[in-house]
């Protein structure tokens, strides 16, 4: 669908602080604050906006237990309905995080996120193997998050300019 | 015990910068929002860090053509003619200069001949007019004003111009009142221009950064191009103040002469900085238009919240600097700026250091965070409530 500049501007500064205040984006985009909340309704309606979410390092939560993994899944595809009906298969399992068809060696890339690397085993071996399309899983437990979403989790903003310059 | 008089009477008679006064009040302090940085917030892109990472390791670490390095004059005159529409030769119109600073040095001083007035507009960036002093020349000041946006008026132009005139240095946008002049404005100044067979120093450092409507270079007017000296760089928009790295576009005769200077005084810019710029220009224009659109939200910002707060404040089209009026406190701009200092924590440059048309405003920089910028707001709001 094609959407206005404003409301590009709107989706782009939101997806970086999507806490920002009404009134502050309609300054910033140059609006009225009704027609910014008439905007993310209807970008709300249409799904364009799908969720308003937060990104957590829960590694720097002292015992937290988890462990995400990325498992290649190779699939038969099926007469009518290509990859889309073992995708939806795969991405109602609750512990599923994301599921993307991709090109290349393999078909579908699962992310799966568990309380331990044995909850992941059990769910690749019990639930996603099991699939009658499903040929072969290859799985990669992720170790260190650096980067999520374009925001680098230990860098520390610093402001290295000299307070006043011409 | 030194002498003064070891000193050279034209350096004495400069006038310090009144910006390094709020330096040493601003630095000392803790807890300072500022206001008062006049480069971009933004860190060098990655990729333009790691090319010039990449050229040490390559060992590209010799003196390089005094103009620069030729890929790097082919990309600038590239990047001229598609960005601006205005054609240089890379062979012999464009040298890459250390900062668009030098690169109004070297003109200054290779068109200007002892007793020759140059004139300054203000508001306008620190070094010109001592520039021009220190070329040999005189410095005289026009005045512009916020009823007409701080832009230069023909007529105002037109009553400074004396036989004595050799050339006029024109920055848009404009640091520090953010006033970009239109094709109209650059093509009524022109005529003038062209009447009294003037030189133009332009200093286009800013380009990039216009924000409502399309930037125009005065050398696109017709018949300008051959009287104009046009100054950009890579501090600005590419967000490279620290590599120092600008260059010069001029009429063959005219870059000879700038570059007999340069040669003798500075021999060539930093190499690696040269590479980095070659980055720049080849994969960097997508990162100039998310920080174009990146200062046109914050400019949006502060400038409908110092009029919201009470500060009138016009909408600049470029640059990042809003230059909002403090007549209505009563104080000068000196006072206003060093009270909010030290009441309130918030650096902002006072107007006057700027010319005698900046008194009564203060120069304020929205190269800074939005957490930043609301702070600031409500920081100067309360200083206004006392």
């Amino acid at each position: 669908m094609q959407l206005t500049e404003k409301e590009l501007e709107i989706l782009r500064i939101i997806e970086t602080n999507s806490r920002i205040e009404l009134g502050n984006l309609a300054k910033m985009t140059d609006q009225a604050t009704e027609d910014i909340e008439t905007a993310l309704k209807k970008l709300e309606e249409m799904r364009v906006i799908v969720r308003y979410s937060t990104i957590i390092n829960w590694a720097k939560v002292d015992d937290y237990e988890g462990v995400t993994a990325m498992i290649d899944v190779k699939v038969t595809p099926k007469r009518g309905v290509g990859f889309d009906e073992v995708a939806r298969r795969i991405y109602r399992f609750q512990e599923v995080e994301s599921v993307y068809l991709m090109s290349g060696v393999y078909d579908l890339s699962v992310v799966v996120r568990g309380r331990s690397m044995n909850d992941v085993a059990r769910f690749v071996s019990e639930k996603l193997s099991t699939l009658d399309s499903v040929i072969s899983t290859t799985t990669h437990f992720i170790l260190k998050k650096y980067k999520h979403d374009g925001t680098i989790f230990e860098q520390v903003e610093e402001d290295k300019r000299i307070v006043v310059s011409p | 015990m030194i002498k003064t008089s070891y000193i050279s009477k034209t350096v004495a008679d400069l006038k310090p910068s009144g910006i390094r006064r709020f330096f040493d009040l601003a630095a000392n302090m803790e807890g300072v929002v500022s206001l008062g940085v006049g480069e971009p917030d933004f860190v060098t892109s990655w990729s333009i860090r790691e090319a010039a990472i990449a050229s040490l390791e390559e060992g590209r670490t010799s003196y390089t053509a005094n103009a620069g390095i030729i890929e790097l004059r082919r990309e600038i005159s590239w990047y001229m003619e598609k960005e601006f529409r205005v054609s240089y030769n890379p062979d012999n119109q464009i040298i890459v200069t250390v900062g668009a600073s030098q690169a109004i040095d070297i003109a200054l001083r290779a068109v200007v001949n002892p007793g020759e007035e140059v004139l300054v507009v203000e508001p306008c960036f620190v070094s010109y007019a001592p520039l021009v002093s220190m070329a040999g020349g005189v410095p005289i000041t026009i005045q512009t004003d916020k009823e007409h946006d701080f832009k230069l008026l023909p007529e105002v132009l037109e009553a400074a111009i004396t036989p004595k005139t050799k050339a006029i240095m024109i920055c848009s946008p404009n640091n520090p009142t953010g006033t970009q002049l239109g094709k109209e404005d650059l093509t009524r100044l022109s005529e003038i221009i062209k009447k009294h067979d003037l030189l133009v120093i332009a200093d286009e450092i800013y380009a990039e950064l216009a924000y409502d409507e399309a930037f125009t270079s005065i050398a696109v007017i017709p018949g300008m191009m051959e009287r104009t000296i046009l100054i950009n760089g890579f501090s600005k928009g590419f967000a490279m103040t620290g590599w120092r790295l600008g260059f010069v576009c001029a009429p063959k005769e005219i870059s000879e002469a700038m570059l007999k200077i340069h040669q003798y005084t500075m021999m060539c810019a930093s190499t690696m900085a040269q590479y980095a710029a070659l980055e720049a220009l080849k994969n960097g224009m997508e990162d100039v238009e998310e920080m174009r659109r990146s200062y046109r939200r914050r400019r949006n910002y502060i400038v409908k919240s110092f009029n919201e707060i009470g500060l009138d404040c016009h909408n600049p089209g470029g640059a990042f600097y809003a230059f909002p009026s403090i007549a209505n406190t009563g104080l000068s701009s000196q006072e206003f700026a060093e009270q909010l200092l030290l009441n309130e924590r918030v650096a902002v440059v006072p107007g006057d250091v700027f010319g005698q048309s900046g008194e009564g405003h203060i120069r304020c920089s929205y190269a800074s965070s939005m957490e930043q910028l609301q702070e600031a707001i409500t920081r100067i709001g309360r200083f206004l409530e006392r």
